[in-house]
């Protein structure tokens, strides 16, 4: 079959596209870089942001009366376009000065700053002045200020780049362009606060939002405090994806692997211990695991009352989308909590007795890719006497800006390794950063606990890679086990159709919020929908596990002493009241069906 | 926006369903319904627009930017006496916005408001057809022409003690 083309002139320079294209991506293949605000192409997920209203891509169009939305115009055979005529310049100034006359002038204390694509593109624009300021009468709204993400929607240019993702990547649904004209911005419905709307804080909004409207709760300034402060013990956990992100805020290669260099920063930085969330992934696996084959063998021996398929239960994104969605089926997840919870609760119970410290004498920060760990972590079920587990999360970007806060040189560090016991880890921690990880994790040890013979192979590979949903079946020596993956809310909200409606007939199921798994998470340096960026972290993951010289979590020695100097075994009562929690609906009463 | 809560009766949430039935619970129907919806309850308060969503299986928010977005839908109940000032080129150049004003002030209420105690609802219209009335204020079915800002008040008197 051979693609129709067309051939057309840009910028005198002649291009042939497959029908279809539009002129921004034409241009884009001879090398000239229109330039894009509203503009978002998430190639790999199959979606684009294309309301085509901010203008400032347009170009000129010989032959047209009107300039032409290079972004959503497609090309036409024989097509002459200009991208840098004094019209095209003239108005693209306008249009640029149109948005910024109803914008805040916050730049100098903008959260966003530096990493803003509307102040990027006044520079790029060279914006001077902004005509009509004396008369331009600014609309504003309240702030508003949830556990994970601040709405500043002054700042909002209507891009509608968070809907799409909320919308139609994620299907929550928990924003819309509300309003007209001036007045017009994004936001819940009944433009009530983020926290009164089905938001998960997966913070795939904030990830794409191009300006300072959407931005992240930062507490680097309570972690500075925490760390200034001498009656304190202050512990870090590091989740497995942050290693393979914080070197791009760095100017580094995506994917390269700074597991040693970000020890030593936080080091550094002043933290009394340096300990890893992939600890507590191991941990997350002994419970998570045991849960699976305890169900699973009920179920076998024909036990009506066991649910199945097991959901893994360590995303809170998405705990809090099933908390809003599928409230009718709360006993279907793991009720183990999530790795960061886990490490929380150690830490502040086993730790702190080695210590011979008190709970509220340790302060436990932990390093996210991820918004909803900071909803998560102030959750009242995680708390104990109003002290949590876990006391502040921060994000990737939030860790980045403290050690440039903090004069290191990052690039020079030399690696170092984290504190015992609560920093060894396993290949198997790692993989939790990646879609497909938490499972394959799951089964290496699943497996070897059931059949109580060694894997024969470690690597699953069939579990790995990108597409949204992907099944597999693992041979448990003669038992079929069926596997299901989802990432991205919009594809776990259709695996969990077909598992109420019984089309669907899986014994274990993966479920991360985020596009790619936490890798892609909506606390990462800012991929800007590039997909190969998020291959790249993924790489440098499955990389790190296999340099590890244990693979399976039950092999960690430092877990194996866990359970025999304090939990007793998988599931013993102990565990269950450390280790595991519960679900609420959060499904408001109105949706009368 | 803030909203008075309101509890909707079994037969009223039924009601909705069924106008939403009738355009095949389709989300692309969603302005009709909204229209019917409207005709139905003469205004869109949020418990009616959250049953719209989970009948055309839609987010609240999407509806609600709809409801927002089109003048034509509103969240507040009318007055008993909706004032409507025509704010045309002829009526807007014989001082129809200091008519508006004088409304406003005296009632209390923003344009799209209604007063709390639900007597008087106020909002804009375009050109009226009465041109030669200049500047032309509507309550209810009535006409009142030539309106001065110093004749507001008696106007506002009429409806006294009804
Ligand atoms: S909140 Fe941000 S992403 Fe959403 S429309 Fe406004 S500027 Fe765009
Ligand atoms: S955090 Fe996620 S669920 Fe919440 S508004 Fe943003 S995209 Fe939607
Ligand atoms: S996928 Fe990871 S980063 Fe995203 S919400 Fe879940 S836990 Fe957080
Ligand atoms: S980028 Fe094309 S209209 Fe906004
Ligand atoms: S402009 Fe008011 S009636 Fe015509």
């Amino acid at each position: 079959m051979t693609m129709e083309t067309i051939k057309l002139t840009i910028d005198n320079k002649q291009v042939e596209v497959p029908k279809g294209t539009t002129i921004y991506k034409a241009a884009k293949k001879l090398g000239i870089d229109i330039p894009v605000l509203c503009y978002m192409d998430l190639h790999d997920l199959g979606v684009e942001n294309k309301p085509a209203g901010c203008r400032v891509c347009v170009v000129e169009v010989e032959g047209r009366r009107n300039l032409a939305p290079s972004c959503a115009t497609e090309c036409a055979e024989g097509m002459v376009v200009k991208t840098h005529t004094t019209r095209v310049i003239n108005a693209r100034r306008t249009v640029m000065e149109l948005i910024l006359s109803d914008h805040p002038k916050d730049c100098l204390t903008c959260p966003k700053s530096g990493r803003c694509d509307l102040q990027n593109m006044a520079v790029k624009l060279g914006i001077r002045e902004i005509p009509g300021q004396e008369y331009a009468e600014m609309s504003t709204y309240k702030k508003d200020f949830s556990p994970s993400i601040i709405r500043d929607v002054d700042k909002c240019i209507m891009c509608r780049r968070c809907e799409t993702m909320c919308n139609t990547v994620q299907t929550v649904g928990a924003l819309s362009a509300v309003n007209r004209g001036f007045m017009a911005v994004v936001a819940p419905a009944f433009e009530q606060d983020l926290e009164k709307s089905p938001c998960t804080y997966c913070g795939q909004c904030v990830a794409v939002c191009p300006t300072g409207a959407l931005t992240e709760v930062d507490h680097t300034t309570k972690v500075i405090r925490a760390i200034a402060d001498p009656t304190k013990t202050v512990l870090v956990q590091t989740a497995p994806a942050v290693r393979a992100a914080l070197g791009e805020e760095f100017g580094m290669k995506p994917g390269t692997l700074v597991t040693g260099k970000m020890v030593a920063a936080l080091r550094q930085i002043g933290f009394d211990y340096v300990f890893d969330t992939d600890f507590a992934a191991d941990l997350t696996i002994m419970e998570e695991g045991t849960e699976l084959l305890d169900r699973l063998t009920r179920f076998l021996n024909g036990d009506k009352s066991v649910k199945l398929p097991i959901l893994t239960s360590c995303c809170p994104g998405w705990v809090n989308f099933f908390e809003h969605n599928f409230t009718d089926m709360l006993d279907v997840p793991s009720s183990a909590k999530s790795p960061q919870q886990m490490f929380g609760a150690i830490a502040k119970s086993y730790f702190a007795d080695k210590l011979g410290k008190k709970r509220e004498e340790l302060v436990v920060v932990s390093v996210m890719p991820c918004l909803a760990k900071k909803y998560e972590c102030q959750r009242d079920e995680f708390k104990h006497d109003g002290n949590p587990d876990v006391d502040f999360s921060i994000s990737t970007r939030e860790l980045a800006h403290l050690i440039k806060e903090f004069n290191i040189n990052f690039e020079d560090l030399p690696d170092e390794d984290f504190d015992r016991p609560l920093g060894e880890s396993t290949g198997a921690g790692v993989i939790f950063g990646a879609t497909g990880g938490v499972i394959e994790a799951a089964v290496r040890t699943a497996y070897e606990l059931y059949t109580v013979k060694p894997l024969p192979k470690i690597d699953f590979t069939e579990l790995r890679g990108m597409e949204g949903i992907r099944s597999a079946t693992i041979d448990f020596n003669g038992l079929p086990i069926n596997i299901g993956i989802a990432h991205g809310l919009g594809n776990a909200r259709k695996l969990l159709e077909d598992v109420r409606s019984g089309k669907a007939n899986y014994h274990a199921i993966e479920v991360m919020a985020c596009p790619g798994g936490c890798i892609g998470g909506g606390g990462q340096p800012l991929h800007h929908g590039n997909s190969a960026i998020i291959k790249a972290r993924m790489e440098a993951i499955y990389r790190e596990d296999a340099g590890k010289p244990i693979r399976k979590s039950h092999e960690n020695p430092y877990i194996v002493k866990l359970y025999e100097e304090f939990l007793g075994k998988p599931m013993s009562e102990k565990a269950h009241h450390l280790l595991h929690t519960h679900y609420f609906s959060k499904k408001k009463d109105i949706y009368i069906k | 926006m803030s909203h008075i809560k309101l509890e909707l009766k079994p037969e009223q949430v039924a009601k909705i369903k069924e106008i939403c039935k009738s355009f095949n619970n389709d989300p692309g129907e969603l302005i009709n319904v909204l229209h019917k919806t409207q005709e139905t309850f003469g205004y869109l308060p949020a418990e009616v627009q959250e049953v719209v969503a989970a009948e055309l299986n839609i987010s609240v928010a999407k509806v609600y930017g709809v409801v927002t977005f089109y003048s034509f839908f509103t969240m507040i109940p009318k007055g008993k006496h909706p004032i409507s000032i025509c704010t045309g080129t002829a009526c807007y150049v014989r001082g129809a916005e200091k008519v508006l004003d004088e409304f406003k002030r005296i009632l209390d209420v923003k344009v799209g408001e209604t007063t709390p105690d639900g007597k008087f609802s106020l909002n804009c219209l375009r050109c009226v057809g009465a041109c030669g009335l200049a500047p032309v204020v509507l309550i209810g079915e009535k006409v009142y022409g030539r309106v001065s800002p110093d004749g507001v008040k008696d106007i506002l008197k009429e409806y006294e003690e009804q």
